[in-house]
Order: C-alpha cells, then sequence, then structure tokens
C-alpha cells in the first residue's frame, strides 16, 4: 500500500480507518501484558508518525541512525520533529548502534537506533551483539520491505528478525500501523527492566504509510516476563551470617552495581564490614580507587592482589557479575576455599560459571540494602594488608616501570595517566579493545562518579569512536575521552565525519604502535614471536583528523606529554591527540589462558 | 554422567519462540530428540515437550536461560520417573503379510494396537505407548513388511507439579498488587 503524504492527509480527514481484521490479535495481547494508566488522546495518523510520538513518550529526544530506502517514511516524519527529537546520522549503521549504546550506558535511559532494511539492519549486528553482552538496553528500529514482500527475497530484503534472535533479549516484526504503538511500549519496558537489553523492532515499509488511530500507554507488566524477583528474606539472612563469620571475605562487584546504582550502597557496606572490593572490566568506576578497600581489577589484566588472594579467600560476595572466563580463568582452579555469595537479577546466570553457596536473584541495590542493617560492624586489618603487601610487588615490578619510566619510549601507562591525572573527577572514560583499553582499565583512577563505557564481553575492536561520540551526546557537557588505538580506530574511523558535522566535543586519545597490539602479544608470549598479520602501515593520523576539521597532535617525547594532554582539553570542541607508544610493550600482569588466577604472571622476559 | 530429560514448557503462542528455544539448545550442542508442540488447557498458551539426552548440570543452565525468554511463562525439567509419558505410532504393513501369521489377533489383544485402515495392499495400525513398546510391536511386524512408520514426540504429564492455572492465578495475583502499590504511591 504505497501511498503518497498528499493522500495521506487527504484521507485523515475522511476519517478512514485501518481494518481491524486482527482486533482479536489485539485482544490477546491486552491479556498477556499491562498497560499504564496514561493513555493519549486518540488520533489517526501514519503508522511513521505514530513510532515518532511513541519514542518521545518514552522520553526519548535522541536517535543515532542512518536512513535507506524502506525506512524512508519514518525519516520524513522525522523532518516535523526535529524540536523533540534530535537525530545523530553517523556513517555507518554499526556506528549508530555503538553510539546508541554509549548513550544508555552514560544517561541510563534507552539508546535508540535506527537502520534501513537489508545491509543497513544487518549492519547493527555486531552493535546488538556488544550491547547484549554487556547489559544495555538499546531499542533498535529497523525497516523491512513491504509486508507483502516478506519473504521473497526482495530487494534489500533480510530476515533480520532471524539473525538478530540469538543477540537480542526480544524481537518483534510490525506488519500493521496498528501494532506500532503497544509493540514500541513492550520494547521499552523489556529492554529497560530486570538485566536491561537490546531488543529489536522490525517494521514493514506499508505499516509506515498505513493510518491508525494513535493512542499510547505505557507497557507496565508481561505476564510471560519477570524482571524482578522479590527479596527473600531468608537469603538475606544467611547472607549477612556468611559474611558476618567470614575471617577473609572479598566483594567482586561488576557492572551491575552501575546499572541499579548501588556504588553508595556498595560504599557503606564494604566500609561497615572491612570487606575488599574488587571490580571486573566494565564494573571498574563501581568503587573509587582511592578508597582504602579498593583492591583492584579481577581477571586476566587484573591486579595482582584481588587475583591471588581470590584463591586465598573464605568468602566471594559477587554483586552484578557473571563470572566471565576473563575474570575466573581456570574455573576448576578458582577460588577453591570459598564460599559463594551471588547476587544477580538474571537467575539464568546463578550457577553457570561458579557454583554459588548461597544465589541472591535479585537488584544488586535492592540486595545489598537489605544485607547493610544485618551485617556487623568489623575490622580486618590482617586480611586488607595481605592486598597491601601484594600491591607494592605489583607497583614496584609492574605499575611504576609502566607509570613512570625515566628512559626509552612513550608507555601507554603514562598517557593514560596523565590524561586520568588532568581529566575531570567526572569525566566518562571510553575505549576501544586491546591493549590500550587493559592500559585504561589497569592505570585510569576511576572515581565512582566516572562513567565507563568499554566493550567487555563482546570485545569489540572499533567500539570506541562511535561509542565516544554518543557518549558525548549523551554527557551533555561532561568531559568526554576516549582512548583507542591504531587497529580499533581505523575500523570505525568514518565516525570522524559524525563529531565534524555535529562538532560534538569529544577528546581522542590514539594510542599509537603501529601494531595489533594484543595480538602481537599473544604472538611474542604463545606463538614463538611470530608476527602474522600484526604490523600495520599507518596514515598520519594528525593529517586525517585535519581533513575532518579536528584540531590535531602528535606526541613523541615524555617533555611534551603533560603540556599536549593540557592543550587538548583546553581546545574548544573535538581534539585528537596521537600518542607514539612504545611499539612491542606487553601488558602486565597477565593470566595466561588455562592458568589460575593465583597464576598470575607479573613480568615476562621473552623466549629467546 | 549424560541421561534422558524431559523439559516441559509453557509458553505464549507468539511467532519465532521455538526458534529461539532450539537456539539455546544449538548452542550448547544439545540434540532434540523428540519435540511436541500443542496448545495447553490454558487458551493463547503453548506447551512444549522436549526429549533431550545431556548431563544434569547443564539441563539446570539451559532450563534457566530458556524461561528467560520473555514469552517463556515457565520451565519444568524432569527425568523420565517423574513423569507419565507416551508417544503414538503409525505403521503401514502390506496386508497379506499381516494376515499370513496370527499376527492380526495378536496386534489388537497382545499390544492394545488399533487398525485404522485396511485395504487390499495394505493395513494401518496405530499403537499408543512408551518408546520401547512402539520399537517392539515394530520389530514383530517387520516380517509382515512394512512400508511406512511413523511415530510422534513424546508428551507428557507430570506426577507433580503446581498446575500451569494456578501459576498463572499467582502472576496476575502478584500484577494486581503490584499495581495496587503503584497507584497507592502515584
Amino acid at each position: 500500500m504505497k501511498v503518497s503524504n498528499n493522500i495521506q492527509a487527504a484521507l485523515k480527514d475522511g476519517a478512514e480507518v485501518t481494518e481491524t481484521s486482527e482486533a482479536g490479535n489485539a485482544g490477546a495481547q491486552a491479556r498477556e501484558s499491562g498497560h499504564g494508566a496514561t493513555v493519549s488522546a486518540d488520533t489517526v495518523i501514519t503508522g511513521a508518525e505514530a513510532l515518532l510520538k511513541a519514542l518521545i513518550e518514552e522520553g526519548v529526544d535522541t536517535i543515532f541512525g542512518y536512513p535507506g530506502g524502506a525506512i524512508m517514511p519514518v525519516y520524513d516524519r522525522l523532518l516535523d520533529y526535529t524540536d523533540r527529537l534530535r537525530h545523530i546520522l553517523t556513517r555507518h549503521e554499526q556506528g549508530a548502534a555503538h553510539a546508541a549504546q554509549a548513550y544508555a550506558m552514560v544517561t541510563g535511559k534507552p539508546g535508540v537506533c535506527f537502520a534501513t532494511s537489508g545491509p543497513g539492519a544487518t549492519n547493527l549486528v555486531t552493535g546488538m551483539a556488544n550491547a547484549f553482552l554487556d547489559s544495555v538496553p538499546v531499542v533498535f528500529i529497523t525497516a523491512q520491505v513491504t509486508a507483502g514482500l516478506i519473504g521473497t527475497d526482495a530487494f534489500q530484503e533480510t530476515d533480520i528478525l532471524g539473525i538478530s534472535m540469538p543477540v537480542t533479549k526480544w524481537n518483534a516484526q510490525v506488519k500493521r500501523a496498528e501494532e506500532i504503538p503497544d509493540t514500541v511500549a513492550r520494547a521499552f519496558y523489556i529492554a529497560r527492566t530486570g538485566r536491561p537489553g537490546p531488543v529489536l523492532i522490525d517494521i514493514a515499509k506499508d505499516a509506515q504509510f498505513e493510518n491508525l488511530t494513535y493512542r499510547y500507554s505505557r507497557c507496565t507488566y508481561i505476564r510471560s516476563y519477570n524482571p524482578v524477583n522479590p527479596l527473600i528474606s531468608r537469603d538475606i539472612e544467611s547472607a549477612a551470617v556468611m559474611i558476618n563469620y567470614a575471617e577473609r571475605p572479598m566483594i567482586l562487584a561488576g557492572h551491575g552495581v552501575i546499572i541499579s546504582g548501588a556504588m553508595a550502597e556498595l560504599r557503606a557496606l564494604a566500609e561497615k564490614a572491612a570487606i575488599p572490593v574488587a571490580v571486573t572490566l566494565l564494573g571498574l568506576p563501581a568503587f573509587s580507587h582511592d578508597h582504602r578497600l579498593y583492591a583492584g581489577m579481577l581477571g586476566m589484566h587484573g591486579n595482582y592482589a584481588p587475583n591471588v588472594l581470590t584463591n586465598k579467600a573464605d568468602l566471594i560476595i559477587a554483586a552484578g557479575m557473571r563470572f566471565d572466563d576473563r575474570v575466573t580463568g581456570n574455573l576448576k582452579k578458582y577460588a577453591p576455599g570459598a564460599r559463594v555469595i551471588h547476587i544477580e537479577i538474571d537467575r539464568a546466570e546463578i550457577n553457570k560459571n561458579v557454583r554459588a553457596d548461597l544465589g541472591i536473584n535479585s537488584d544488586a541495590r535492592e540486595a545489598i540494602t537489605a544485607l547493610l542493617p544485618l551485617v556487623r560492624e568489623r575490622s580486618r586489618e590482617e586480611w586488607i594488608r595481605e592486598f597491601r603487601i601484594l600491591d607494592r610487588t605489583e607497583h614496584e615490578k609492574v605499575v611504576k616501570p609502566e607509570t613512570e619510566p625515566e628512559v626509552g619510549d612513550l608507555t601507554m601507562g603514562e598517557v593514560v595517566k596523565t590524561v586520568s591525572e588532568m581529566a575531570g573527577r567526572d569525566a566518562v572514560v571510553v575505549t576501544d579493545v586491546g591493549q590500550h583499553q587493559m592500559a585504561v582499565a589497569r592505570y585510569y583512577h576511576f572515581t565512582d562518579s566516572n562513567r565507563l563505557v568499554t566493550s567487555g564481553g563482546m570485545g569489540t575492536m572499533g567500539f570506541g569512536l562511535p561509542a565516544a561520540l554518543g557518549a558525548a551526546v549523551g554527557g551533555e557537557g561532561r568531559q568526554t575521552v576516549v582512548f583507542t588505538g591504531d587497529g580499533g580506530l581505523q575500523m570505525t574511523v568514518q565516525e570522524l565525519g559524525t563529531i565534524m558535522q555535529y562538532r560534538i566535543p569529544v577528546k581522542i586519545v590514539l594510542l599509537n604502535n603501529s601494531f595489533l597490539g594484543m595480538v602481537r602479544q599473544w604472538q611474542e608470549m604463545f606463538f614463538n614471536s611470530r608476527y602474522a598479520s600484526t604490523e600495520l602501515v599507518n596514515p598520519d593520523f594528525v593529517m586525517l583528523a585535519s581533513a575532518y576539521g579536528i584540531s590535531a597532535r602528535k606526541v613523541t617525547s615524555r617533555q611534551e606529554l603533560r603540556e599536549t594532554v593540557e592543550e587538548m582539553f583546553s581546545a574548544n570542541g573535538p581534539f585528537l591527540l596521537q600518542a607514539e607508544v612504545s611499539r612491542k610493550a606487553n601488558i602486565l600482569p597477565m593470566i595466561e589462558p588455562g592458568a589460575s588466577v593465583s597464576e598470575v604472571t607479573l613480568t615476562y622476559n621473552g623466549k629467546s | 554422567m549424560k541421561q534422558e530429560f524431559t523439559i516441559s514448557l509453557f509458553s505464549e503462542s507468539h511467532i519465532g519462540i521455538l526458534s529461539r528455544i532450539t537456539l539455546i539448545l544449538t548452542r550448547r550442542q544439545i540434540n532434540i530428540e523428540s519435540i511436541t508442540a500443542s496448545e495447553s488447557a490454558v487458551p493463547g498458551v503453548q506447551m512444549l515437550t522436549m526429549v533431550v539426552r545431556t548431563t544434569p548440570e547443564m539441563v539446570e543452565k539451559v532450563a534457566r536461560q530458556i524461561e528467560k525468554l520473555v514469552d517463556v511463562l515457565k520451565v519444568f525439567v524432569h527425568t523420565s520417573t517423574e513423569i507419565i509419558c507416551q508417544e503414538v505410532a503409525l505403521y503401514k504393513v502390506t496386508t497379506r503379510g499381516l494376515m499370513s501369521g496370527s499376527m492380526s489377533a495378536d496386534i489388537v489383544r497382545k499390544y492394545h494396537a488399533r487398525i485404522l485402515e485396511v485395504t487390499s495392499e495394505y493395513t494401518v495400525v496405530e499403537k499408543s505407548g512408551t518408546r520401547t513398546e512402539i520399537k517392539e510391536l515394530l520389530t514383530l511386524l517387520e516380517p509382515c513388511g512394512v512400508l511406512q512408520f511413523v511415530s510422534s514426540g513424546r508428551i507428557a504429564v507430570t506426577r507433580q507439579v503446581k498446575e500451569l492455572n494456578t501459576y498463572l492465578k499467582e502472576m496476575d495475583e502478584a500484577r494486581r498488587n503490584m499495581q495496587e502499590a503503584v497507584e497507592l504511591y502515584s
């Protein structure tokens, strides 16, 4: 049903109401789900306009996207809504997906991303998978070919519903305009509740043109979907007893602590019971790094003390984390002496990797708040001192040479440390994936008012630059710094165009070693230094940035470093700082694949 | 140790739900030995019964992952002893072969099978029972010349669990309480 807008406008007044042959279907939906009390007045509009109005009802004001044939009706309507909906045109759909995710991570609201059918939709897949693994709410809207053509291999048709199934929390296809409001309401409800995640709505082109009687009510309930379970007081009591009687307890804080906003509660719990807090990669800003109970980051390139002492702890309190293999190392030799309390909103994560002695299937903040009055005040100086002793070893052997070198090439660590010292305490830090990401994780001093936007579970190279622009748009004036590598930057470097077009004030710190550094490190350590396809011949990034009208400067010496970082932060608008770092440095410490967390390698001398 | 489990689950009758469920099993390389989908006693709610062979730890993990799907209401995992299950089989055999011995009477009397259709060419026999019983009859009919054999997936009811109706009622109750609470605060 391809009807021009003029005809549509004429029909609007003629009280043309859509057929109601699927009213039974709508009735069935009503039985399974509940909607809020606020119902907007009935009006007859097109499906495209209904989509935009529904987004506004859900509190959306920013959309990242890329237009194309099938989604043109929506983009056409978007022109009439520019006062309420800001659209950021990226240079690739993948960029829009990552930007929407970063926007969600900074604002706490679901991100929204538009793409057309076929290649537009498939270009989102990496972004969806990335948001899925890191539990970020993003509502993806893709257009689909006309309903009658679906399934016929029509031009730019792809089965995005099928393709996105394993990487979305939920998805749905809309073939009729009247289904749009309720589907959008469900999508937002599912994306942001429980363990958040990406959802996708695929809208046939004719449904965008078709008229409907528009009324909107937010979704508040779906019968088959239980996002939060009530706390079981007996479990909280058991947890408190386990904590009170533990001699060497350790808290492992993950992304869930940040998602549920439990930073203050976590600090209170740690302080009251004197429990060291270790964090995961995505949990880095869950606990301030200058706090005396901060134990460091867990896992493969994490800190020495929390990894080694995991295997000395007698109690592990894991909150909002999922025991990823990068955190646990060899599961058979993980925390052999510890009982495990696992606080996790997703029931499927409890007992998935590490067997929990006590699983608390709830929101991290609720559980910690309930625990707080039941835990006893204690001091555990002996146990805390063990962390400090190992910290000192790590500092001498790794941290100091990496962050305060006096001779030789610039190191990633000293660049990160310098930026960290000069960025604001509430800066939004974004990274790409690889060695520089681990350098940021290790040497950036996060506070619990920082935000970190990084690709954790998926490890998506190319995430950094588009994520940074999304984070800066969402941050509204907050200082946004992205650390990236020469490999990752070039995977999505076209987004410099987006930064140029919207003058997005992103500070880009490129740690250039002219290598795919992390792969090269593994080649050195585990493949006899056979550097297969990891060396890069790079363009002049300063010139590249200049071509996009972005101020840029290259730094090669230690003496200029501080001054260049200062210039970057005092510059108005976006800036690219290209730091030429040591070409063949390794990220240490490291838990080698298959090794236990307590078998951390602090130094690596290389094989002769 | 791998053993046989029956996963029975209730889901909203929405398009694509079966795909999402099989994706979870496929990722873990678990083969579905039989699967049956049908409408449950509650309108709009579908019941799926799957038989898989895997370890007790793994079946628990996939059950939780399936239950996490937005459209899935509830998942139950049972070992063979905890359920009463049945399958239906149809055997198409040559009429001449069947009539040549005493098989035709035995089928009805001994094996409690039914004869659905008889022509001069073939006879169709129906039997319901356990997998073993169905296989047994197949072996017996083999000499008569089996032209076609087909059997259904497993259907099962549990010896004990909360009935789905009770479960749905509880969920509705919880929802009403929640909405009342919301209205109270707003």
